[in-house]
């Protein structure tokens, strides 16, 4: 496990450092569609963390709506690739629900063909290890602000 | 661009070959047969490609202009494509172990001529 990844359920922590070093991807977050964090890597700054997993999940509402007004599945996976980076931010089922991934990755280092290999293989690896019948934690609004404050105490190690 | 891979691909021992983008590691096109993996060979080669680049050049020897990698099943062969810095288009061709490399090498350029 290197220092920079952590996760809030631990099954979810071998299955993203296997990703991390086989993708070689610089920034990753497993997260609810809803946007709640389940593990993390590369990130330095919580605010950093709570900022891209709710623009994720945004981004996977607005694209499930898209999807859904043009009559057509969720889309499978988004890329966007800038100069230096590429963002690739991609959903799937699991037996604790919808899981969605967002890696960042330097061009120089990783490619999209690599990071769309091994998400697969993150994929499959997620199904096989995430808890059985599990029912999906509600976040109650209520416990809201300290179920957020628990999730970045340990994606932080504090 | 597939007819770039047909003279590749006629080449005895030659299990496949593949049109890879070389920034972003995807197939842009293939003739494989049954059991290989486009996908992960495209992006394996386009990474192993950009690695390759930037090592030659730190050594001062240029761009590539072919490689091959010869393992225990098979091998691997790549001519880079157009572009500089590793962009471009790279042929790829997955072989037989025995392959004539000579062969499959002027074929790789042929079709590396006509892709750029």
């Amino acid at each position: 496990m290197t220092a920079q990844t952590r996760a809030v359920e631990s099954w979810t922590l071998q299955p993203l450092t296997d990703f991390v070093r086989e993708a070689s991807v610089r920034l990753v977050l497993v997260l609810t569609p809803s946007g709640q964090v389940l593990a993390q890597s590369g990130f330095s700054r919580a605010v950093d963390v709570m900022s891209s997993a709710a623009l994720a999940a945004a981004i996977v509402a607005s694209t499930a709506e898209l999807a859904r007004q043009l009559r057509q599945p969720p889309f499978a996976a988004l890329s966007h690739q800038g100069p230096k980076h590429g963002f690739f931010l991609a959903t799937f089922k699991t037996d604790r629900g919808t899981l969605a991934v967002l890696a960042v990755y330097d061009l120089d280092v990783s490619s999209l063909g690599l990071v769309q290999l091994f998400y697969e293989q993150l994929a499959a690896d997620l199904k096989a290890a995430s808890p059985k019948g599990a029912v999906p934690k509600q976040v109650l609004a209520a416990d809201f602000e300290r179920e957020l404050t628990d999730s970045l105490n340990t994606l932080f190690g504090r | 661009m597939s007819k770039a891979l047909d003279m590749v691909t006629r080449v005895r021992g030659v299990r496949g070959a593949m049109l890879v983008s070389a920034e972003d590691g995807l197939v842009v096109a293939e003739q494989l047969m049954e059991g290989i993996k486009g996908g992960a060979v495209a992006a394996l080669a386009a990474s192993l490609a950009g690695r390759l680049g930037r090592a030659m050049q730190a050594a001062g020897t240029g761009s590539s202009v072919f490689w091959h990698l010869q393992g225990e099943q098979g091998a691997l062969l790549v001519v880079p494509g157009g572009g500089t810095d590793g962009a471009g288009i790279l042929v790829v061709a997955v072989a037989e172990p025995d392959v004539n490399i000579g062969l499959v090498r002027l074929e790789l350029l042929k079709a590396a001529e006509k892709v750029a």
